[in-house]
């Protein structure tokens, strides 16, 4: 990985401005189940939340603003945004289609309905379409859905038993 | 006899067996601490002593009874009756084997590396890896950053030990690194790429067991072995921080930290570990000067002496002044002195950036020595930027504050902390004292007795609920208060010193004052201060001599009032000079310039904070005809024939020198003295550009924390002075110089930095200053 440069941007930025009333009250709530020198631990909902206010994507500003907020050290929020699969960091589609392709969706045809949505939307796994409307996670690892393989998280929500009229159905359906 | 088994264990140690070596460690230390103590070696590349245990490199494995597998003696705490092996079958093949995952992805490119010959991968590799390499795939690569002038980066050998990462937050407190991205993409890095801005930075070079963060400046200069590592000491703060120089041939390549537990533990400051290249600076001295009928030229040190001794004999001792950096060894103090007895001159003072000398104040040593700095559980700073003014004193207190101490702060400006400060109150210059008085009154409030000069003005004040809460766990017992640089050059320092050493002495607290010089402690033991009836610093220019001696000072930087220094000098009839170099403003105004050789090329001692006297031998040479000061000083006192200068060597030397008193006064400045109008001045000197040495250094001037010259204002003032971010602005007849309109300045102040050459000139620190827009 390469460092993004944006140091100049962000160095400054103030939380306030940059997190949504929405986000902040999201930190809020999760900052309240810890105690109060655990903030650290509301970090991931924290970026969750700031993921969704922009829509599917992180910016470094807004992985600065979160950390700000939190009142932790940024570079301990990059290490985090950086790590988990879930949080993206470079601009995606705002709609995030992930198809699991472990060893029991596998069985079950995962891989015929990765290249399905892969032929449908016209673009690769971990591209997005040029509308921003969809982006199609690049090798998603065991959701713990394998009693209903083959399965994929959209947005976070689970589906599965899928064929590909359930699969078209569902991709149809996202704005 | 009594078949009963004797257990002689005192209570919190625990027996152990190593290697079949029988040992008694502490309960809850690791494997590795007791193995260490007891010199059996154990390969480890993550573990370091002064860091968090973090246990990812697996290299520490060893055998231990009865676990089925291997553990990292790193992590694992000792027991009763543990029998480890680090030398086993099971637990040398285990370090082979993680030795081998560790080569992986490792370029095995020795050859090319900058580390190579002095790397812990390197070593533990030949002691405890294979011979050959089994692994034929692809390795892989790794995107380097740019961390800044300091620190060069390979970050493709990088082995994610952590060390860099726990260093930068759990010693550095600036938390600038970090492991990002994860399994086999895990890549340390800054993610947003910045420059390392710790002033302590660069000791994760030192920290690195590889060769992914190296010494910039001295990158592929030379092998390790092609250098000398001779012992020496910083001087660029009184703390006297214990390191080697590596050199070449006479030249200083590289400075690396050398342990001392009691001083720099294994750490190294920027400001020590890079200022070796300000040695050999374009304006270095190589010869002696001499300035004849306007003209320079070099010369021979005969001649040279001859003009200086001429120069200094046929003034008469009392229009003589003789000034020294504060940074002179006590060898050549001691010499000034004697030659200024010998000379007949009063006229004698190393304390050039004092403004108030009320109380004829000089360095004392810490009532709380350093090593004690970490224990304590609270602290006051009156006035001190202590990160930039002693940045591993600012660690130790750092430290205390991780392990929960408070430290309250009443300074001239918003400094930067790398903790949390528990209280702070910031006031200009001109209402600084009257802050400090409010814990004083605080202290009285409590039932201290005040001291009658005090009194009135403890009187005149209030204490706030915040106040007293500061001075309530200030009294709460291991408290220090520290009075740092921009308190001790403060125009009323006798104030801000006598009313600290009240809340010190109400609270029972430890009174730490910074000394300004590297060796202010031992210039002012050795008696580089004023004789009876003799002027101090300022007074010698207010009261302009008609000669001067100058040592070691580069005039226009060294004192408090540039100008004022600069016009006392340049009126004189004669100015002798022993300098390391020939700076603009000293061949203005020099009439001889002697060169003399700097701290690292020197024999001599310096005296820390501690009072402890750290003799220090020459580990370079001086270039060209430049000579170590106490000889120069030496030659110059046989030709003019002066007692005290009739020994052979420096053991001669020293056997002569004697402890002399200093004369404190328990007078104070003048509280009501008239304040102009204007705004007033905070002079601060950069961390980078305090001593001669350092502003020429040239990878610190790159670095961030060197800042451009400006004049830092409050959002009010700016406004109505009708000036913006980014404004140009004249004080007084200056040349222009750019606005910031800063958070950390107080109203009624403008923060100009001193130390740089466009601001060298302006009126000192507390002085009203005019801004016009340019």
């Amino acid at each position: 990985m390469k460092a993004t440069g944006h140091y100049a941007e962000v160095k400054d930025v103030d939380p306030i401005a940059v997190l949504e009333q929405h986000t902040r009250d999201h930190i809020d709530h999760w900052v309240s189940k810890f105690p109060p020198d655990r903030k650290r631990s509301a970090l991931i909902q924290g970026l969750m939340a700031a993921q969704e206010q922009n829509r599917g994507f992180l910016t470094d500003t807004l992985i600065t603003a979160t950390a700000k907020y939190l009142d932790l050290p940024a570079v301990w929020a990059y290490e985090v945004a950086s790590f988990y699969s879930m949080f993206e960091t470079v601009p995606v589609g705002r709609n995030n289609v992930a198809v699991c392709t472990n060893i029991s969706c596998w069985l079950n045809g995962a891989n015929d309905i990765v290249r399905h949505c892969e032929g449908k939307l016209g673009i690769r796994t971990g591209e997005s379409t040029a509308d921003g409307r969809i982006y199609l996670k690049r090798e998603e690892e065991c959701l713990a859905a394998c009693c209903g393989a083959p399965m994929m998280v959209v947005n976070g929500h689970y589906h599965e038993n899928l064929t590909t009229a359930k699969v078209d159905e569902i991709l149809d359906g996202l704005k | 006899m009594s078949a009963q088994p004797a257990n002689n264990t005192a209570p919190d140690l625990v027996n152990i067996e190593i290697d079949g070596r029988s040992l008694q460690v502490p309960k809850g230390s690791m494997i590795i601490h007791a193995a260490d103590a007891a010199g059996i070696p154990i390969p480890r590349f993550c573990y370091h002593r002064k860091l968090p245990i973090a246990a990812n490199c697996r290299m520490c494995l060893v055998e231990i009874e009865k676990m089925p597998k291997p553990a990292p003696a790193c992590a694992t705490p000792v027991g009763e009756g543990m029998k480890v092996f680090t030398r086993s079958d099971k637990a040398l093949k285990s370090q082979r084997n993680v030795m081998e995952f560790l080569l992986i992805n490792h370029p095995l490119d020795c050859p090319i590396c900058d580390q190579g010959g002095e790397c812990e991968l390197q070593d533990v590799s030949l002691g405890y890896g294979r011979s050959v390499s089994r692994y034929n795939e692809r390795k892989r690569t790794v995107s380097d950053e740019d961390l800044g002038p300091l620190v060069a980066t390979e970050m493709t050998r990088c082995i994610q030990c952590t060390r860099c990462v726990r260093f930068t937050s759990e010693i550095a407190g600036t938390y600038e690194l970090g492991g990002m991205s994860r399994g086999e993409d895990l890549e340390i890095g800054t993610y947003i790429g910045k420059t390392i801005e710790s002033e302590l930075s660069g000791n994760i070079i030192d920290v690195c067991p590889v060769g992914a963060l190296t010494n910039k400046p001295f990158q592929f200069k030379a092998r390790a072995w092609e250098l000398i590592a001779r012992p020496s000491v910083g001087y660029h703060d009184a703390l006297g921080s214990n390191l080697w120089l590596h050199s070449r041939r006479g030249e200083v390549l590289r400075t690396v930290p050398r342990d001392n537990e009691n001083i720099n533990e294994c750490w190294l400051s920027d400001r020590d570990r890079y200022s070796h290249q300000g040695l050999y600076a374009d304006d270095r001295l190589k010869a002696p000067m001499v300035k004849r009928n306007g003209a320079w030229a070099t010369t021979t040190w005969d001649d040279a002496l001859a003009v200086a001794a001429e120069a200094l004999k046929k003034t008469p001792g009392a229009d003589l002044g003789i000034l020294a950096h504060g940074a002179t060894t006590n060898e050549e103090g001691d010499l000034l002195v004697r030659l200024a007895r010998g000379l007949g001159s009063a006229h004698l003072d190393h304390r050039l950036r004092q403004l108030d000398f009320a109380d004829n104040a000089t360095a004392t040593p810490f009532a709380l020595p350093v090593s004690q700095l970490d224990k304590v559980k609270s602290a006051l700073l009156v006035g001190s930027a202590l990160r930039h003014e002693m940045p591993l004193l600012n660690h130790r207190l750092r430290q205390a504050v991780k392990k929960g101490a408070k430290v309250y702060a009443v300074n001239p400006v918003h400094f930067d902390f790398n903790y949390p400060l528990a209280g702070e109150a910031v006031a200009a210059p001109h209402a600084l004292v009257a802050e400090l008085l409010t814990l004083a009154r605080a202290a009285v409030d409590d039932g201290a007795a005040a001291p009658g000069a005090l009194a009135d003005a403890i009187n005149g004040v209030k204490a706030d609920d915040d106040v007293r809460a500061a001075y309530a766990t200030l009294k709460g017992g291991d408290a220090v208060v520290i009075l740092g640089e921009a308190a001790a050059l403060h125009p009323q320092a006798s104030w801000l010193r006598a009313v600290a050493k009240f809340i010190a002495a109400a609270a029972d607290a430890a009174y730490n004052e910074i000394p300004v010089g590297a060796n202010a402690v031992g210039l002012a033991r050795v008696g580089v201060l004023p004789g009876n009836g003799g002027l101090d610093a300022r007074a010698m220019l207010s009261q302009p001599r008609k000669a001067y001696l100058l040592y070691g000072i580069e005039p226009q930087h060294d004192f408090a009032d540039g100008a004022a220094a600069f016009s006392a000098l340049d009126n004189a009839q004669a100015v002798v000079a022993c300098s390391a170099y020939a700076s603009k403003s000293l061949l203005e105004v020099a009439s001889v310039i002697l060169p003399i050789a700097l701290a690292p090329e020197n024999d001599g001692s310096l005296t820390n904070v501690d009072g402890l006297e750290q003799a220090i031998a020459a580990g370079a040479k001086a270039p060209g005809e430049g000579r170590p000061g106490w000889k120069v000083l030496r030659a110059l006192g046989g030709t003019l024939a002066v007692p005290g200068f009739e020994f052979d060597d420096l053991a001669g030397l020293r056997s002569a020198i004697g402890e002399r008193t200093a004369n404190p006064r328990a007078m104070l400045a003048d509280l009501t003295a008239k304040q102009g109008s204007g705004l007033t001045r905070i002079a601060t000197l950069p961390i980078y550009r305090s001593d001669a040495v350092l502003r020429r250094a040239t990878a610190l001037a790159a670095h961030p924390l060197n800042r451009e010259p400006a004049v830092y204002l409050h959002a009010d003032d700016a406004k109505a002075a009708g000036l913006a971010d980014g404004d140009t602005v004249r004080v007084g007849s200056s040349d222009p110089l750019p606005v910031v309109v800063s958070g950390a300045v107080p109203a009624g102040a403008a923060w100009i930095e001193a130390g740089h050459d466009e601001t060298a000139m302006l009126p000192p620190y507390g002085a009203a200053l005019t801004l016009s827009k340019a």
